[in-house]
């Protein structure tokens, strides 16, 4: 077992990334992996450190310290073939929402070196994935915010990266649309065999047999399996053990972050 | 060797480049056409200037003449380079303000997250945006020619390798104050403090020597504006001629801008990264 973990290149690999703006310290030595096919929840509250993470991740701003890689691409050091192999949803909405979907779907395409034909023959089969085939030549502000989302979805998947990075992509989202959203993301990691990672605040959205992450003021307080991070706690469920580690590392002092 | 096990990344293209461009030109264009209210105000405000206000000076500035002009021209057909580069002045602004609302919505990082490095994105964005203003001045041109301001013919040709310089430079000078720019609210300080500025301490709307004149000083200011000089180097080509002091401040801006641009936007040292989260939302 061991040697099969060593073979295999993690979708994400994080090591000891700290992060601070001025002197508040936004990620303090973050190491955690997501492994090819999985859905890995990073769960933390408002503030603790994810869309800085995000925006490390994603090579907005460098990392200063530690190292970030997708299928062992640094992303200091070799960004286009680490970025060439993301797909992110970002938490605020980024379509053109004067434009039709297909025009916003041929344009993430062209960001990504593919041509319009390519991105054509990729957009039909992107949007059936999300179950908006329909939808192709409707303008993007048409559309509701579950399916706004779907299709960011989509969009994120049309080169055909390797990892997805989700940032909150639930919020602001009914229970319905929320389930919608959830339902297609682990679908697709079944039939695309891609790494997950999903960034959220609400505890319910990982389910059993995901990894997960709770990230907490900046520091990694627990990583593995939620089953494992659930006995390490001695608590019945996530729930628990989130509040447990979370309250155990102290939550009154130290302002949100986010 | 487990880096290269699996490894589905290939590399980018020559063509691939030349896609993503064409790709982000495309946009650009479709984003102004759907906003036919941006073109129309950027179309209506020259023709303000030159239907109302060159109308009513045109007693009163007389202009002699002066290169390129061989004759006496009327203040219409004085002003109009100048209000060419006023559309252009606008327009990098404009795409310097959806830059600042891009960035607040994500579309901004849409862009940034794209494996093209980052000066070929913004290089290609500038060039999107210098097209689109390159359009609106043939436009203002068209109208203009039935209002009896007519440049030669060749005059039409000789322009355009000039508006894309004076576009790019403004273009960039936009992209770097919009990378210095906390939020939209602050977007209007810089419309009076750059665009204003810019535009009537130049040889836009009199001759310079008019100016100096008047005021020694203000002369000064008009020679060290940039402005100035891309309104000189378009009037220039306008007429079939070229202006090497232009074209060379011109030049030199549009390195400074845009290398400052670069910088700003560059991961490691720009503005993005000591700024944080706080501004730049996911």
């Amino acid at each position: 077992m061991r040697d099969d973990v060593r073979t295999l290149t993690p979708a994400l690999d994080i090591q000891g990334v700290s992060h601070r703006y001025g002197a508040r310290k936004a990620l303090n030595g973050v190491t955690f992996t997501v492994a090819p096919t999985s859905f890995t929840a990073l769960l933390g509250l408002n503030g603790a450190g994810k869309s800085t993470l995000f925006s490390l991740i994603t090579r907005l701003y460098a990392t200063r310290e530690g190292r970030i890689s997708i299928y062992g691409r640094d992303v200091a050091r070799e960004p286009s073939a680490a970025l060439g192999q993301l797909g992110i949803v970002f938490q605020s909405r980024a379509l053109d929402t004067d434009i039709s979907v297909e025009q916003n779907l041929i344009y993430h395409a062209a960001l990504h070196g593919l041509g319009r034909r390519e991105a054509l023959a990729c957009a039909h089969a992107a949007l059936s994935r999300v179950d908006l085939a329909d939808r192709l030549h409707e303008r993007v502000n048409k559309l509701s915010g579950g399916q706004m989302r779907r299709v960011e979805i989509a969009r994120a998947l049309l080169h055909r990266p390797r990892l997805l990075l989700l940032d909150e992509p639930t919020v602001g989202l009914d229970v319905k649309a929320r389930a919608g959203i959830l339902r297609h993301v682990r679908a697709l990691l079944a039939e695309e065999r891609i790494g997950v990672l999903w960034a959220t605040h609400l505890i319910d959205e990982a389910m059993p047999g995901d990894d997960v992450v709770i990230l907490h003021r900046g520091r990694v307080l627990a990583h593995g399996p939620i089953h494992a991070v659930i006995a390490r706690c001695a608590e019945k469920d996530l729930a628990g053990a989130f509040r447990k580690l979370t309250h155990d590392s102290g939550s009154e002092d130290e302002g949100a972050a986010e | 060797m487990s880096a290269v096990e699996g490894d589905s990344w290939r590399g980018l293209t020559l063509s691939q480049y030349f896609i993503c461009l064409k790709g982000i030109i495309w946009r650009e264009g479709l984003r102004f056409l759907h906003q036919r209210e941006r073109f129309v105000s950027a179309l209506v405000r020259p023709l303000v200037w030159l239907f109302i206000f060159a109308a009513g000076f045109r007693q009163v500035l007389g202009v002699s003449i002066i290169p390129p002009y061989e004759t006496y021209v009327l203040y219409e057909v004085y002003i109009t380079p100048g209000l060419m580069a006023m559309i252009q002045l606008f327009n990098g602004m404009q795409s310097s303000l959806t830059m600042v609302y891009d960035r607040e919505t994500g579309g901004m990082r849409t862009l940034l997250v794209s494996p093209f490095p980052r000066w070929f994105l913004l290089s290609s964005k500038l060039l999107a945006g210098t097209i689109v203003s390159i359009l609106q001045v043939y436009a203002y041109l068209a109208i203009a020619y039935f209002w009896d301001i007519e440049a030669p013919p060749i005059g039409y040709v000789t322009v355009f390798p000039a508006l894309l310089l004076s576009g790019f430079m403004l273009g960039s000078l936009g992209m770097l104050i919009s990378s210095l720019i906390k939020q939209l609210e602050n977007f209007s300080g810089v419309m009076n403090f750059v665009i204003f500025p810019m535009f009537f301490a130049s040889s836009a709307l009199y001759p310079l020597w008019r100016v100096k004149e008047s005021s020694p000083f203000l002369y000064d200011v008009c020679e060290l504006n940039p402005f100035t000089h891309a309104t000189e180097l378009i009037r220039f080509a306008l007429y079939g001629k070229l202006e090497p002091t232009s074209l060379a401040i011109v030049l030199a801006c549009t390195l400074v801008f845009f290398s400052g641009a670069i910088i700003a936007y560059d991961p490691a040292r720009g503005i993005l990264a000591r700024r944080g989260a706080a501004t730049i939302r996911t």
